[in-house]
């Protein structure tokens, strides 16, 4: 017996590891694995408070989330490789084409 | 027992989310990343979410890091290079951040919800049951899924192929 609450910390602790990762890092692999660790921090209240209110509906979000994780990873990898194609790094910092 | 469990893993699981943030190399934060999503599907699998835990083994650990390393491994990514922080950053973001910290922490102490305890097996999820909720309940939702995929299949191959203009 433990309470919900640490489930909901754990959870809090890994999406506010992604989020430091996706703003200080500047490989743009490892931004797109922060992503996954925030993904990965939401399913897991998702599944706390699916079994907090006795429904299985959490255990389906947390299916298609993995689905769009899935699809995220497959364009955004593909977009990965294209803009090395182009410029030839893998740092954020160098791809600024777009800045004013 | 349920509480040394859920520790262990827990602690594995912040263990690996720490060590990707402070790994240089991506190789090696995408094989931490590995072993939090590993631990993850063990918290599942306390949490009765039988069929979840299957499917972060087979599809984020095993499809998606995959395709992460072989990426990694094509483009031969090796450490991260070090480059100048920004001074608004230091100025305003170290103080925001505690700032928004402390009104969390009051926001949560004002406003604490009801705790309640669970244990293992208050609610069991098996393939079977979740998918009659995914074919019935969920069904559009389903099938509006397979769409995505269709177009992130073809994104995918669009934006990898070399183009020959």
């Amino acid at each position: 017996m433990i309470p919900i609450s640490w489930y909901l910390l754990l959870s809090a602790f890994l999406f506010a590891c992604g989020v430091t990762g996706f703003l200080t890092k500047r490989n743009i692999i490892t931004l797109f694995m922060s992503i996954e660790l925030m993904l990965n921090g939401v399913n897991l209240s998702f599944i706390a408070f699916a079994t907090r209110l006795g429904t299985l509906d959490g255990h389906i979000f947390v299916f298609f989330v993995m689905v769009v994780a899935a699809a995220e990873a497959a364009v955004g990898l593909a977009i990965i490789i294209s803009v090395y194609r182009t410029r030839e790094t893998l740092n954020v910092d160098r791809v600024n084409l777009l800045k004013l | 027992m349920h509480q040394f469990l859920f520790l262990l893993f827990g602690a594995i699981c912040a263990g690996g989310a720490i060590n990707l943030l402070i790994q240089r190399k991506t190789i090696n934060s995408a094989l931490s990343l590995i072993v939090v999503m590993g631990s993850l599907a063990l918290i599942y699998l306390l949490l009765g979410a039988e069929f979840v835990a299957v499917i972060q083994v087979i599809i984020y650990a095993g499809a998606i890091m995959v395709l992460y390393i072989f990426v990694i491994m094509l483009l031969n990514a090796g450490e991260e290079e070090h480059s100048k922080g920004s001074n608004v950053a230091k100025i305003f973001g170290i103080p925001g951040l505690f700032a928004g910290g402390i009104i969390g922490i009051w926001v949560l102490l004002q406003h604490r919800p009801a705790d309640r305890l669970i244990a293992i097996g208050a609610l069991y999820g098996p393939a079977d049951k979740v998918g009659m909720m995914l074919f019935t309940k969920y069904l559009l939702a389903f099938e509006v899924t397979s769409i995505l995929v269709l177009i992130a299949i073809m994104g995918a191959v669009v934006l990898a192929r070399r183009s020959n203009s």
